[in-house]
This record gives C-alpha cells, sequence and structure tokens, in this order.
C-alpha cells in the first residue's frame, strides 16, 4: 500500500485537470457530437437535467446538415418545414459541410428527446440520435 | 430518319443529384421530381490502352437543372459528343426490336477550400461537363459548391471511389436550356471518355446512389475487348454474380464492328473484338461493388478495382496466410502442450479442501 496515495493523488489531479479542459465541471458540460457519412457519432447520449449542455458540432461529410433537437411534435413539423438553414433557435443548427457548430442548451425536463437532420433522406438514412436527460 | 429503336428509353446519368437550392427543413423535394431515371446504358471498350468510355444523358423532361457524378479509372484525354449510334447499335446487336431487322447507319446523321481540382471543361449540347481530381471531401464540396445537392449516401459513396481513383466527372444538365435547343423528350447527349489506364473498369456501385436500400438498380453494361475479358465479380457464375447476368459473350461480329467504327469517336475499334453484355439488375442495397475487368489474359481482375478489398499497395504476397498457418500450427502444438501440462499438473495438486 505504501506509495498509493500519491498516486491516487495524482490521478484524481489529472480527471480535474481534464475535466476542466473539457469543460466538464458541476455547472456545464461538454459534448462533441461527429457526424460522419451522414449519421450521428454519438447516437445516444444522456445528460442531468438542469445543467447547461455544450454540443459542439464536428461534421466530416461533404454535404451540409443539420442538428434539431426536440420532442415527437416537433420533429413532425421539421420534417415539412421549410427553413432554409437553422442557427438562431439552440435546438436548431445547420452545420456546413466539413464545419463545425456549436449549440448551448439546459434541459429542464427528465426524459427523452430525438435529434436528428431533416434534410431530404438523412433521417431515413438513419441520421437519428436519442437524448435521455435523467434526474 | 429516326429509327423506332432510337426512343428507346436508355442511356441516362450514372447517378442523380439535384442542383436545387439547399432547404434544410424536411421533405422538401428539388425541382428534378419531373426528370426520370430511365435504364442505364454505357459501354466501354478497350483497346491499346485505352478506356473508350461512352454514356449518355437523357431529356426527359421537366424543368430546372440536375446533373451526375461519374467515377473514371483514370484522367481522361479526351471528353467528346460521342457517336449518334453506337449505344443504340449495341443494344440491337444484343436485343434486336422485331421492327429493326437491319441496321443502316448511312441512314443516320448525326469554407475552408478544399474543393477539387478541375482538370478539364467543356460544354456538350445542354450539358457542362467537369472533369475533377480529389478525394471524397474535395469533390463533394466542389459539387456542393456548384449547385449539386447530393445524396444522404455520397460521402461514403464518394470516399469509396477517391480511394481507389480520385478522377470522376461531373455532368450538369439544364432540362430549361435543353428545351429551349430545341431537345425533344427521349433526345439523349452521349459523351465520349478517352481514358489511358491499365485495365477498363466500370463503376456500378454509383448506380445506387440516392436510392433507398430495396429500389431497383437496373442497368446494361457493353464491354468491347481485344479478347474474351475475365471479370470481377464474375457475372453468371455461381455465388459471385448476384444481381448481374452475363447476357451476351461472343465474338464481335464484323457487321456490328464496321458499323460501330462509322460513328463519330469510334474509328479506333478494331477489327476483331470480344462483345460483352452484362446486364444489373439488383437492388441499391446489394450493388456495394464494381465492375473489374481483365483484358491482359492473365484472368485475374483486381479485387481493388470491384471495390472488395480496400485500397493501398498489395501486403506481401502470401503474408496473412503465413501468419494463418504460423497461427494454427502454433495452436495445433500448443493446445496438447497445455491440456498435456494441466492434466500432470492437477494429477499432483493436492485436493482442495472439503473435496
Amino acid at each position: 500500500m505504501i506509495g498509493s496515495r500519491p498516486a491516487l493523488v495524482v490521478v484524481a489531479l489529472l480527471l480535474a485537470v481534464a475535466a476542466a479542459a473539457t469543460g466538464c465541471g458541476p455547472g456545464s458540460q461538454t459534448i462533441t457530437i461527429t457526424i460522419h457519412y451522414t449519421a450521428f457519432d454519438p447516437a445516444e447520449i444522456e445528460v442531468p437535467r438542469g445543467v447547461p449542455i455544450t454540443f459542439v458540432l464536428v461534421n466530416e461529410d461533404p454535404i451540409d446538415h443539420e442538428w434539431l433537437i426536440g420532442d415527437a411534435a416537433f420533429h413532425d413539423a421539421h420534417r415539412t418545414g421549410t427553413h432554409a438553414s437553422h442557427g438562431d433557435v439552440p435546438a436548431e443548427v445547420t452545420v456546413p459541410a466539413l464545419e463545425r457548430a456549436q449549440t448551448t442548451i439546459t434541459f429542464d425536463v427528465a426524459g427523452e428527446l430525438a435529434y436528428a437532420c431533416h434534410l431530404p433522406g438523412h433521417e431515413a438514412y438513419g441520421m437519428v440520435g436519442l437524448l435521455t436527460v435523467r434526474d | 430518319m429516326r429509327r423506332p429503336w432510337l426512343s428507346l428509353p436508355v442511356a441516362t446519368a450514372a447517378l442523380m443529384i439535384t442542383a436545387a437550392p439547399a432547404l434544410a427543413c424536411g421533405g422538401l423535394i428539388g425541382p428534378n421530381g419531373a426528370v426520370n431515371l430511365l435504364r442505364t446504358t454505357t459501354f466501354a471498350g478497350y483497346h491499346d490502352g485505352v478506356e473508350h468510355y461512352v454514356t449518355s444523358f437523357e431529356f426527359v423532361g421537366g424543368g430546372g437543372a440536375f446533373g451526375s457524378i461519374t467515377p473514371l479509372p483514370g484522367i481522361p484525354t479526351d471528353v467528346i459528343r460521342g457517336g449518334d449510334w453506337t449505344l443504340q447499335r449495341l443494344i440491337l446487336e444484343t436485343d434486336p426490336a422485331p421492327e429493326a431487322a437491319f441496321f443502316d447507319a448511312a441512314a443516320l446523321s448525326g469554407g475552408e477550400s478544399r474543393e477539387a481540382e478541375v482538370l478539364l471543361e467543356t460544354t456538350i449540347d445542354a450539358l457542362d461537363i467537369t472533369i475533377l481530381r480529389g478525394g471524397g471531401d474535395e469533390v463533394g464540396l466542389w459539387a456542393k459548391n456548384h449547385g449539386f445537392r447530393l445524396p444522404p449516401d455520397a460521402p461514403e459513396v464518394l470516399d469509396f471511389y477517391a480511394d481507389r481513383s480520385p478522377i470522376f466527372m461531373a455532368a450538369a444538365f439544364d432540362a430549361d436550356a435543353a428545351a429551349e435547343r430545341g431537345q425533344a423528350i427521349g433526345d439523349g447527349t452521349p459523351v465520349h471518355l478517352t481514358i489511358p489506364t491499365d485495365n477498363p473498369w466500370v463503376p456500378l456501385r454509383i448506380l445506387g446512389l440516392g436510392k433507398a436500400g430495396g429500389e431497383a438498380v437496373e442497368a446494361d453494361v457493353y464491354l468491347l475487348t481485344d479478347d474474351r475479358p475475365a471479370m470481377l465479380p464474375d457475372a453468371g457464375a455461381f455465388g459471385q454474380g448476384a444481381g448481374l447476368i452475363l447476357d451476351h459473350s461472343e465474338r464481335a461480329t464484323d457487321g456490328l464492328l464496321a458499323d460501330l467504327r462509322s460513328d463519330v469517336g469510334m474509328e479506333w475499334v478494331p477489327d476483331k473484338a470480344w462483345l460483352t453484355k452484362v446486364v444489373v439488375d439488383t437492388t441499391a442495397a446489394e450493388l456495394t461493388y464494381d465492375l473489374a475487368i481483365d483484358v491482359s489474359g492473365a484472368g485475374e481482375p483486381s479485387a481493388v478495382d470491384a471495390g472488395f478489398a480496400p485500397f493501398g499497395p498489395d501486403p506481401a504476397p502470401g503474408a496473412p496466410a503465413a501468419l494463418y498457418l504460423l497461427i494454427v500450427a502454433a495452436l495445433i502444438v500448443a493446445v496438447p502442450l497445455l491440456v498435456e501440462r494441466r492434466g500432470r499438473s492437477s494429477a499432483h495438486q493436492p485436493p482442495l479442501s472439503g473435496a
């Protein structure tokens, strides 16, 4: 057991530094979602309720995508929507080809929300994900 | 005089992409809704180290603009308007229509800028042709910035090709301009590319681009080679050619060769040749390969060209097999030894307490 305590301290320090570097403090959280071959990675995310979550959306594809998050009614509306692009609403983000975008959202209600791209054919191709807000 | 078989629904683009402005909210369809892709017919002739690739873009009505991207096995040295009857004459050879029992050629007249590099630009009728060199991202970005709206599977499909041959042909077709030019519905614009390459190679997977997995993909591919080609997948071979049908494989007739040679740009057609027709009849989900062809006589079409093997330098001959053999040999030796040792050690071990 001799020498294990300093090692634990070092590990704890490293974790703290890593958490600070990624914005994963108790008051906020950063999640990077990569878009590759018209798919979200990760496609399942769990976040705490009431904490600001910064989503960094990295589009590795040479085509535009969007990241829209909401409930079923929200997605129904967007499937037939006519917006040329998104950006004014935190839950509706357009990510141009080979670029990245960022948005911050605080989820106040626990439950499940879906995120998807509603550009023609993209959702059917599998560009959907599930976000769970836990208490 | 217009032959009845000229109105056959032949020869359209290798793939379809809309040139509509991208609209972000779902369910919107570009103005290409009225433009229908019909059965595709392409011709790949190979002689003296040069592939002659002929395909046709057919005006089938509707307005607006649409386009296609076709992967190529090499950089074309020439892109010209194709001859007026090559594709139709090939169809007549393998699928003769009753009302066209003979052929009389003489009676016909005939952000961060990572865009792909533009190698060649030309205009043929209402088609703007651009030859591009670049990776999947670069070609996709070029297409996006030039008004093409790529379907969701484009990133993966473009990479599939760019890893092996970073040369693409983008064709933008302005249906309104075609109508203004007096092009009637059903009229095609054949395009003839001259491509020096070691072996001809025909892109097939791209035919499924933008289609749902269960959607049918139908195409006719004609090959004219000096000798009978070896193909991968081997159309018609058991267990290999799923979705490919070897519809015709015979020495080309003198009449066919003479007729082809009399078309514009087809002077290269040799005196003797082998005619192959491969019918693609499958679904987009099943069409995950291309047609690799070996005309060297070695009978070894490239797995890389067929899309079955990843692009890159070939591993040292026999290396994987040798590795597997070593592993198997080690297992054969090690397992009996371990069993024997375990048997010995358990025989000498004291029984567990209470046992």
